[in-house]
């Protein structure tokens, strides 16, 4: 009998967000530090031949001037792909690139010293889209990178050629879908202090992930990490947009060693749009083979992916799509080709569903097609393509559970698919799609051979739990899941427990909050240390019982033996007496991936690995206005196999939320640059749903019970993401028998869409 | 040019020299160390630095402090009195209405100055209501519900 998790809970650090006292990067106290402030790039691509700051200097209130000479050393999260420098040093490849920055007494004095800088530009010819980057004559962005190719991705598994010859219907379309961003509601910031006396540095900042940052605080700054302390406060979302170490930070802490001080660097909405990382542009070319019963017989698609001036997770990238193109269902024969290319646009990075939307997108929407032509139902096209766990995918990837039937059971029956489809009349429609995503890549980007997550807990005199973990809450709600292990494993209330988070004095090292990997990794690190801190927690009280430890049970705050209602012991009294045998008590908790969840031996195979696939599906009911094109969605209904709901309050919050960032997506997301110059780095122009658009989702949670995930759960928060969009799709062919192939459907393109169908009917119709 | 104010801060008075161009949301955050109110835009596009100004919903970030002389200016900061959360403060936190919390400052204060207005709002009137304010974790179900559920409780 679960006590604690599978009931729903409200955050534990809730309270500070609700009254206001919760302090994010911008909030900490600043009132004796400088302003930093960046100068940026002016052109897409340049070559600076001439840069001079003293006037800047001689500006009264300006204390420190750093530009590209004062870091020599690159930084990026890939140990293998790391080409870019905090500021420009000879070459500028996106416009808006940091190549300065200064520290003044106030923001004023900053900035005018920021106008003060003498930079000479060479503007060298730049590419914008993959076709230019790709172009026999296109400049070369980096001198180690010909042809502009980031890298090349190349899998075969089965044979390609003999699934297309078995099948009865072959289709290939091609996609695009338009580069997007996290736009997470807090804007960039990091506080610098730097202590001149001792050599040390302290960064605040928004980040993600804490332990990248300080590896390459020490990097870039060449100092021995042990002097470094990162810290993050409470952060305002990420959805990966800080999954990376990002220039400002660096640029911060840089700042505040030459001024030897403190520097608070916030940065503006359009800088945090400039810093950019969100998810590319991507061409995706699909090829299905498949039989009269709708069985997937092949699978061949080359995904193309603008990535932007540097690397970042670029190579990351590319695999996942190849990697989560297919493992979701039953297929045999599999040919990947991605290609990942610069452009002169700010870099692209991890975004939620990494690397899996845009495939996921063109397979779902290609399937239904298919499943059309072969007239079968959207449905039974799924149904005939389902996994068996346990078992592993053509390309290496463990399956251990596996709820996705159940997934589209419930949606099928939440919706009243079967009696609504194709029946709500002209204009409106309903879609169907699945998805899936990893809980945790079972192999970091940054291999050391340690265990993946590690979490400390300590017990005192005064009877309270501490849980330190160096887990990135960006409101996810993975405090709570760390505290609801212990409460279930120690049979304590929640009140009992503090979390202490993020502060790299204080807490274990951890990877950081990305590809959906706390909740399986750090769960499964909580409930290991919680259970090390019972069997002291029992021994103590079975020596005060008189009786084998093996003979106590602990429920309730209480230790008694099994049994008897008598002699019960307070959960303080056993802490006392357990303190009593070795002082304060501080115990450790690890998890570690199974190798045979670390992928194929092909190289990249490693991404894409994971212990447990959240799996997912979605249908999208729409109107269109026959006027306007503008699509509203009436309502949605998603089911997600997440395993086990350690929270099922947050469960559903983590659903809602990535369905809904899909149906932004889905409908109107969109980065949109003029030479290289966004014009959509404001939250006006950068259009997400508001309120007003927002539909009714209604979450039915699946819950597989994996084996290795912490109390069988598995990740829940990216997984129902990509189902939106292709659902979304499939929705409006159904509304307009109209199919699209391309993202966004903003109302301009899919009225010239529908001008362009009404055209060639008519033609038709003149013809016949 | 600077001048004096003097105006109510969540129910205390407060009298300050601002310069004429000082914005409200750095008068609380800067000046009265209020960082409940957020900038989370570059000025008037997301409502995460909503507060109250004579009980109405203003986007502080575009909004003089000295135009609130002699007003009565409430923030996230003062809407749990005695140790006891408001009826939205607890709504949201209960049901998840907050989940970074980045908008939710905010969110509650237009949500409050809506139902200072409309005790009993529809579900239509919550939408325009918080159409200025951009949330970007929950989707707005459960803001919806969490408003919808502090409505009922401080009607009863």
């Amino acid at each position: 009998m679960n006590r604690a998790v599978g009931q729903p809970v409200p955050l534990v650090d809730g309270i500070e967000k609700v009254t206001g006292k919760a302090l994010y990067t911008a909030d900490l106290d600043s009132r004796d530090a400088l302003v930093g402030r960046i100068l940026r790039a002016p052109v897409s691509h340049g070559r600076i031949t001439h840069i001079d700051t003293s006037a800047a200097e001689a500006l009264p209130g300006v204390v420190a001037i750093v530009t590209g000479d004062d870091c020599a050393l690159t930084y990026g999260v890939i140990p293998i792909a790391m080409n870019e420098y905090p500021m420009a040093r000879d070459r500028m490849r996106y416009r808006g690139e940091p190549i300065a920055a200064v520290a003044a007494v106030d923001a004023g004095t900053a900035q005018a010293a920021l106008d003060l800088i003498d930079v000479e530009i060479e503007e060298l010819p730049a590419v914008y889209t993959a076709a230019q980057s790709r172009a026999p004559d296109a400049p070369q962005l980096h001198d180690n990178k010909p042809g502009n190719l980031e890298r090349e991705v190349h899998h075969t598994f089965g044979n390609v050629a003999d699934g297309f010859a078995a099948s009865d219907l072959v289709r290939e379309e091609v996609f695009d879908c338009a580069e997007v961003n996290h736009a997470q509601m807090e804007p960039h910031a990091a506080l610098a202090e730097y202590d001149a006396v001792r050599d040390r540095l302290t960064l605040h900042s928004v980040t993600q992930v804490p332990f990248y940052v300080h590896l390459m605080l020490a990097r870039c700054l060449e100092m021995d990490s042990s002097q470094i302390r990162v810290v993050k406060p409470f952060v305002g979302g990420g959805f990966g947009a800080r999954t990376e170490t990002l220039n400002f930070e660096i640029i911060a802490a840089l700042l505040a060693r030459k001024a030897g001080g403190k520097v608070m660097m916030r940065l503006t909405r359009e800088e945090t749009f400039l810093t950019h990382r969100g998810r590319p542009n991507t061409q995706v070319r699909l090829k299905l083979g498949m039989t009269e019963a709708g069985g997937i017989t092949a699978v061949e698609c080359e995904a193309v992916m603008a990535g932007g001036g540097y690397a970042g997770y670029g190579l990351v990238t590319i695999l996942y799509a190849g990697a989560l193109l297919h493992g979701i269902y039953d297929v045999p024969n599999v040919k990947y080709d991605g290609y990942r290319v610069y452009t002169n646009q700010p870099p692209c990075g991890a975004m939620r569903g990494h690397g899996t939307v845009d495939v996921r997108h063109a397979f779902e929407c290609l399937l239904d097609r298919m499943a059309r032509e072969l007239e079968l139902d959207p449905f039974a096209v799924r149904r005939a393509n389902l996994l068996s766990a346990p078992m592993f995918t053509a390309n290496g990837l463990m399956v251990n559970s596996y709820g996705l039937g159940e997934c589209l059971d419930k949606v099928e029956n939440a919706s009243g698919w079967a009696g609504r489809k194709g029946k709500l009349g002209p204009g409106r429609g309903l879609g169907m799609a699945c998805s899936h995503y990893v809980s945790g890549a079972a192999k970091p980007v940054h291999w050391t051979g340690e265990p993946h997550a590690v979490v400390s807990m300590k017990l005192d005199f005064d009877g309270s739990v501490t849980v330190l973990t160096g887990a990135s809450d960006i409101g996810q709600g993975s405090s709570t899941i760390v505290a609801l292990a212990a409460s279930e494993i120690l049979g304590i209330p929640l009140a009992r427990i503090r979390v202490v988070t993020n502060d790299s004095v204080i807490t274990p090292k951890d990877n950081g909050s990305y590809s959906s990997r706390v909740t399986f990794m750090v769960g499964n690190a909580a409930i290991d240390a919680a259970k090390a801190l019972r069997e002291k927690l029992v021994a103590a009280a079975a020596k005060m019982l008189e009786v084998a430890p093996e003979d106590v049970e602990c429920e309730g705050e209480t230790f008694f033996l099994r049994g008897s209602s008598q002699s019960e012991l307070t959960f303080h009294g056993v802490a006392i007496a357990a303190l009593a045998a070795e002082g304060t008590i501080t115990v450790k908790g690890t998890f570690s991936t199974p190798v045979e969840a670390q992928g194929g031996g092909h190289r990249g195979g490693a991404v894409g690995s994971t212990m447990g696939f959240s799996y997912g599906a979605q249908v999208v009911e729409v109107a269109v206005d026959p006027d306007t094109a503008q699509i509203s969605i009436e309502k949605v209904w998603a089911a997600l196999d997440c395993g086990f709901a350690i929270n099922p309050l947050a469960v559903e919050g983590q659903i809602e939320g990535s369905v809904w960032m899909g149906m932004g997506q889905g409908l109107c997301e969109e980065t949109h640059y003029i030479g290289g110059l966004p014009a959509h780095a404001n939250l006006t122009d950068y259009r997400f749903p508001t309120i007003a658009e927002s539909p009714p989702i209604d979450v039915q949670i699946v819950e597989s019970i994996d084996p290795l995930g912490p109390f069988g759960a598995k990740e829940a928060g990216e997984g129902a993401l990509s189902g939106f969009p292709p659902a979304l799709a499939n929705a409006v062919a159904d509304a307009l028998g109209l199919d699209l192939n391309f993202l966004p459907l903003t109302p301009d393109r899919v009225q010239e869409a529908l001008t362009k169908l009404k055209r060639a009917n008519r033609r038709k119709e003149a013809a016949g | 040019m600077s001048r004096i104010v003097s105006l109510t801060v969540n129910g205390r008075s407060v009298e300050n020299v601002v310069s004429d161009n000082l914005l409200l949301v750095d008068f609380l955050r800067d000046g009265l160390a209020l960082t409940g109110a957020k900038k989370g835009c570059d000025g008037g596009e997301c409502g995460a630095c909503t507060v109250l100004v004579d009980g109405r919903p203003r986007l502080s970030c575009i909004t003089l402090a000295a135009s609130c002389d002699g007003k009565s200016v409430d923030t996230i900061e003062g809407q749990a009195r005695n140790g006891k959360l408001s009826a939205l403060q607890k709504a949201f936190h209960e049901n998840l209405g907050a989940q970074c919390g980045f908008c939710t400052p905010g969110m509650i204060l237009a949500a409050e100055g809506l139902l200072r207005q409309i005790p009993d709002p529809s579900e239509e009137q919550i939408k325009t209501a918080l159409g200025g304010n951009l949330c970007r974790c929950t989707g707005y179900v459960k803001i919806i519900k969490s408003v919808q559920i502090a409505a009922a409780e401080m009607r009863a």
